[in-house]
């Protein structure tokens, strides 16, 4: 255990050398977040209410999926694809410690450090902007954190997923950026809550594993009914995948060539 | 003579259309990506319109209409000028360097390194939302109102390819902080894909005026759609698109002399 958190360390630290490219993110959450917010209360001017929503929960889902972004991080990863390529995987294999273990604890501790300075900044320069909605429950909070590690658990093991595709595709590139496009998307981190979508797309939406990592927890976020089934359909979707994960490792190991010798 | 002076530019862009369709699976997913990811704004904008039947004024056709010319634009752009973006890490590797000691200029250079064909695919996708929108519009064309969108091709990227350079330009002096120019690039092709008047007032004089995203699309669909402006500028600002697309270029490329030559490289 001592060994993951130390891993876990190393991916805090690693994100937190870059400090100018930290600032720069920031800039550019809040820079989107307005426009995207303007873009919400152009939607509400008409309206009181679209989809249970008020504009003061639009613009708390606006500001708080800007922040989570690079948290729950479904954009651009190739760390492992790469390595596949080069074949630093047969490295990695050899060490003494479990190979989705190692990477999960780095990307727990990747996570820790983008929720503190990516995320708490915009939503914190939002608040004075704009009225945010603000969980009425303390206990909310604890909720909203734990919703969030297992937004960052499902994002993981979808990223992991398609990074072992490299084992099978020589060319990683394609399969990698159509997903990290496609993801935010189908997860509602993308501009407007998810449930702002036909209700028949989103009713298939709220259960597929994507809405895990942003409708669900901002759902949890701004207390809309059925936090606790929310939450359970999270962890159900962080097991099955890191599960799947495994199996596919499995079949990735046996078929390892290493390119090169 | 001309010929002969462009024929090794031409076999580099031989060579690197060859080496992108390489990898087909690859080439092919990639184009896709690029013509989704824009194509996810579109649908949010018509998530959108499921709610309501005009957005501060403006029907489903004439945002599609704005949409599709900054997203033409937009793609443009970025299979001109998209290698800017791998820019930090060239100066980040000491690679800038290189580039000083070759007699062709150093833009020209960083732009070279990839003509990303992949990136046609939001040109295509842009383009057919274009087609819908002008199908679906009431207007009445006039030679005019077709000169206006057809210079958009050439205004637009202009502008946006000029703002693009600006906005990375400021990696001379800060190396890592490329990300930054997101939030004018991408940030501005989300930007100009809405009417300006959708926006806050402070917003919109920056993004709108200081950065003259506004005239990428919103100023020529207002020629096209015959409206007057929100905003309150007088009636003959879109003709002015093409004297501020000349002025930021001229803006563009003095903002880069002036970063080469504050270039120390970062002694790696």
């Amino acid at each position: 255990m001592r060994l993951y958190w130390a891993l876990a360390c190393l991916g805090f630290r690693r994100h937190a050398a870059y400090r100018g490219a930290t600032v720069a993110g920031v800039f550019t959450n809040t820079v989107w977040g307005f426009m995207i917010a303007y873009v919400n209360l152009a939607l509400f001017s008409s309206q009181a209410r679209v989809a249970g929503y008020d504009a003061s929960d639009a613009l708390t889902y606006v500001w708080l999926t800007q922040g989570m972004l690079m948290t729950v991080a479904v954009w651009y990863w190739v760390d492992i694809a790469q390595r596949v390529r080069t074949g630093d995987v047969a490295t990695d294999f050899q060490r003494p410690v479990d190979f989705q273990g190692y990477w999960l604890a780095q990307d727990l501790g990747r996570a820790a450090y983008h929720a503190l300075f990516r995320g708490i900044p915009p939503v914190l320069f939002a608040s004075l902007v704009f009225r945010l909605r603000f969980p009425s429950h303390p206990v909310t909070w604890l909720w909203f954190l734990l919703s969030l590690c297992a937004a960052v658990c499902v994002s993981f093991s979808l990223r992991f997923l398609v990074n072992l595709s490299a084992f099978w595709i020589h060319d990683h590139r394609g399969v990698i950026s159509i997903t990290s496009f496609a993801f935010p998307f189908l997860s509602g981190l993308y501009g407007i809550p998810l449930a702002f979508l036909p209700p028949a797309v989103f009713r298939v939406l709220a259960v597929l594993p994507f809405a895990s990592m942003g409708q669900a927890p901002m759902s949890v976020f701004l207390e809309r009914p059925g936090t606790a089934g929310t939450m359970l359909l999270q962890v159900f979707w962080a097991a099955a995948l890191l599960a799947l994960g495994r199996l596919v490792l499995r079949a990735a190991e046996r078929r390892l060539v290493i390119q090169g010798g | 003579m001309a010929s002969t002076a462009a024929r090794p530019h031409l076999w580099l862009l031989r060579a690197s259309l060859r080496a992108q369709v390489a990898y087909r699976l690859s080439f092919a997913l990639l184009t896709v990506t690029a013509a989704l990811a824009t194509f996810m704004d579109f649908l949010v904008i018509g998530a959108i319109f499921t709610h309501l039947p005009r957005l501060a004024g403006w029907s489903l056709p004439e945002i599609g209409l704005l949409y599709g010319i900054a997203g033409v634009a937009f793609g443009i752009t970025d299979i001109c000028v998209g290698a800017l973006d791998a820019f930090p890490q060239i100066i980040r590797d000491g690679g800038f360097d290189v580039l000083l000691v070759r007699p062709v200029g150093t833009l020209y250079q960083v732009l070279a390194r990839e003509f990303a064909m992949r990136r046609f695919g939001k040109v295509a996708q842009a383009g057919a939302i274009l087609a819908y929108s002008i199908a679906h519009l009431h207007v009445t064309w006039s030679a005019p109102k077709v000169a206006m969108l057809a210079s958009t091709l050439v205004t637009g990227p202009l502008i946006f390819g000029s703002v693009w350079v600006m906005a990375m330009t400021h990696v001379f002096w800060t190396v890592d902080t490329g990300e930054v120019a997101n939030a004018f690039t991408y940030g501005g092709s989300f930007l100009t894909s809405y009417p300006i008047n959708v926006f806050a007032g402070w917003l919109r004089d920056l993004l709108a005026f200081v950065i003259p995203m506004a005239f990428v699309a919103y100023y020529p669909v207002l020629l096209v759609l015959g409206r007057p402006d929100p905003v309150g500028l007088p009636s003959f600002t879109p003709l002015l698109t093409p004297a501020v697309a000349a002025g930021v270029v001229v803006l563009a490329a003095a903002v880069w002399r002036t970063g080469v030559r504050h270039y120390r490289g970062t002694g790696s």
